[in-house]
């Protein structure tokens, strides 16, 4: 059973701006899905809505098979959210912030619990340090912290690397990565690519409100493998030859450019045979150029197509 | 009824209480002494009594009702406005609660502590005069149902203001003048026909009225209708805070 249905959510806000255009979505139990999107995507939104911060203008969302509105403690009580900002309390100590967090979700005191929380989060040793003393990496661990307080079964991250450095954006992944291990299933939003390729299992790209693209990892990476290899032929031809039809070609250009695509991963890419076969066939090559597209370009591509 | 989440919030908010312990003290024990100083000393010489009391015990009452009206309404609208200011409030909204959880969290923290400082005003004004207390539970009901009313009313606030002028802008221009004019320190009997007619628009008159009679027996007005105003108020602040909740008027988007 899906851990999270998202059905048609939408949300319009009081000037008229459509933040969310009726989004769809299935998350299983225990997988890594990363949002992808610009700024003003509607990710946040999303976020907002299933976390209760914000009301939806129309649609339904269950947690665990619970409604977020009718069945709102139970849906809330599975529910960690860590949000984009670092929204603490700076006079507080890292264990009153913490202890807080578990007993406004409703769990009784359980200092041993927390005490691993903090342990796996390298914040034990601070605990009784005041927020404000601690470092912003440190800070956005104490907000990790808070969220799983109530052993929730689903976490949001709201860009949890925004604006943070490289080696700590490494320590984000591995400490999503342990989360991941230890069953909780994670949803994350990022405009960062690489990070949704270092650690989801499925991406989703979202943009103005709509949802784009929702595909596995792996499938989306299989298409980011294939190359293209374009050839500017000497002199246009009307056809191809007989003897290239084997050959994954396309005649762009008015016959001018021939376009090859293969897979970079494979054993052969089946270059060296075409270029023989393309001079056997009396063709006479001008240019040569190959070219792979990126994840970048599938979603700049994806946010272009949506806009025009 | 989400018990554990109401008790967190009230510790939560009670810590933020005690870790300002001594200023939470101090300052009502010395604003105390100096009205006591001001009023009771420089001014109460030349009044010496009013309907049988002195003027120093007469002010006691009226002094208390001054700090935990405003004590009341500044703790709580500075405990929901704060969460608000630097952010934290999403985690109130994302929780498993409902309204009735959190105003009962935040406005008993709020009430506990203005009850506090009535109490430490009550026993420093013990050290300036001799005080009688008639009617020592309508006394207790009188205090606990100005308190929490007070800070429903300051949640409230807390919820409106968009920031900190805001937040000060209705105790200092509505509260503090209807509780000095309210009859804190003096009887509306003082005054003249016409400006007691007027004063008895003031809602505070009835608070400082049926308080005042809990210690010395006599009041400007029935104690009932002092009951009854506070019931209203009370009654008023409680709509318009499950109004606030029910539409997510300033606080849900």
């Amino acid at each position: 059973m899906s851990i999270l249905e998202i059905e048609d959510l939408k949300k319009v806000y009081e000037g008229g701006f459509e933040a969310l255009k009726g989004v769809s979505l299935e998350i299983e139990e225990g997988e890594i899905l990363a949002l992808l999107g610009p700024n003003g995507a509607g990710k946040t939104t999303l976020i907002s809505t299933i976390c209760g911060i914000t009301t939806s203008t129309s649609g339904d969302v269950h947690v665990g098979g619970f409604n977020i509105k009718d069945d709102y403690r139970a849906a809330r009580s599975l529910i960690g959210l860590v949000p984009q900002e670092i929204n603490l309390e700076p006079f507080e100590t890292v264990w009153n912030t913490v202890r807080f967090s578990r007993g406004l979700f409703g769990k009784k005191r359980n200092d041993a619990y927390l005490e691993t929380v903090l342990q796996k989060l390298s914040l034990w040793d601070k605990k009784d340090s005041r927020i404000m003393e601690l470092s912003g990496g440190m800070k956005r661990r104490v907000l990790i912290a808070k969220a799983l307080s109530h052993e929730p079964r689903v976490l949001f991250l709201d860009e949890p690397t925004a604006g943070v450095d490289v080696a700590l954006r490494k320590d984000m992944w591995d400490t999503v990565a342990e989360l991941k291990r230890d069953g909780v299933t994670i949803i994350l939003t990022t405009h960062y690519i690489e990070e949704a390729e270092a650690i989801a299992d499925r991406v989703g790209v979202i943009n103005k409100g709509e949802l784009l693209l929702l595909e596995e990892k792996a499938s989306l990476m299989q298409r980011l493998g294939k190359k293209q290899m374009k050839v500017e032929l000497q002199d246009a031809i009307q056809s191809l030859p007989e003897s290239l039809s084997a050959y994954d070609l396309a005649l762009e250009e008015g016959g001018s450019v021939l376009t090859y695509s293969y897979d970079t991963r494979s054993e052969r890419t089946g270059i060296t045979t075409l270029l023989s076969d393309l001079s056997a066939a009396g063709l006479v090559l001008k240019d040569l150029q190959t070219a792979q597209s990126s994840l970048e370009d599938i979603f700049v591509g994806l946010v272009e197509e949506g806009q025009s | 009824m989400n018990w554990t989440a109401i008790t967190a919030i009230y510790k939560y908010e009670m810590a933020r209480f005690f870790r300002t312990l001594t200023q939470s003290f101090i300052s009502p024990v010395i604003s105390t002494s100096l009205y006591f100083v001001v009023f009771g000393a420089a001014i109460g010489s030349r009044i010496e009594q009013v309907e049988g009391v002195s003027y120093g015990a007469f002010i006691v009452p009226g002094l208390i009702m001054l700090s935990i009206m405003t004590q009341g309404i500044s703790n709580a609208s500075f405990g929901i406005y704060f969460p608000k200011f630097i952010g934290t409030i999403y985690e109130l909204l994302s929780a498993p609660v409902n309204f009735i959880e959190i105003v009962i969290g935040y406005v008993g923290a709020a009430a506990t502590k203005s009850l506090f400082i009535g109490v430490v005003i009550l026993a420093t004004a013990g050290f300036f005069v001799d005080l009688e207390i008639q009617h020592p539970i309508a006394m207790i009901a009188f205090m606990v149902l100005t308190c929490t009313s007070f800070a429903l009313f300051g949640f409230i606030i807390g919820i409106w203001a968009k920031n900190f002028e805001q937040l000060q802008l209705v105790p200092l221009l509505i509260v503090t003048p209807l509780v000095f004019l309210g009859g804190s320190f003096y009887s509306i009997s003082m005054l003249p026909p016409f400006w007691q007619t007027v004063t008895l628009f003031n809602p505070v008159v009835y608070l400082i009225s049926g308080f005042r009679w809990a210690f010395f027996g006599l009041a400007d007005v029935p104690v009932g209708l002092s009951l009854v105003a506070i019931a209203g108020f009370t009654a008023v602040c409680l709509v318009a805070i499950w109004w606030i909740f029910k539409s997510g008027w300033r606080i849900r988007s």
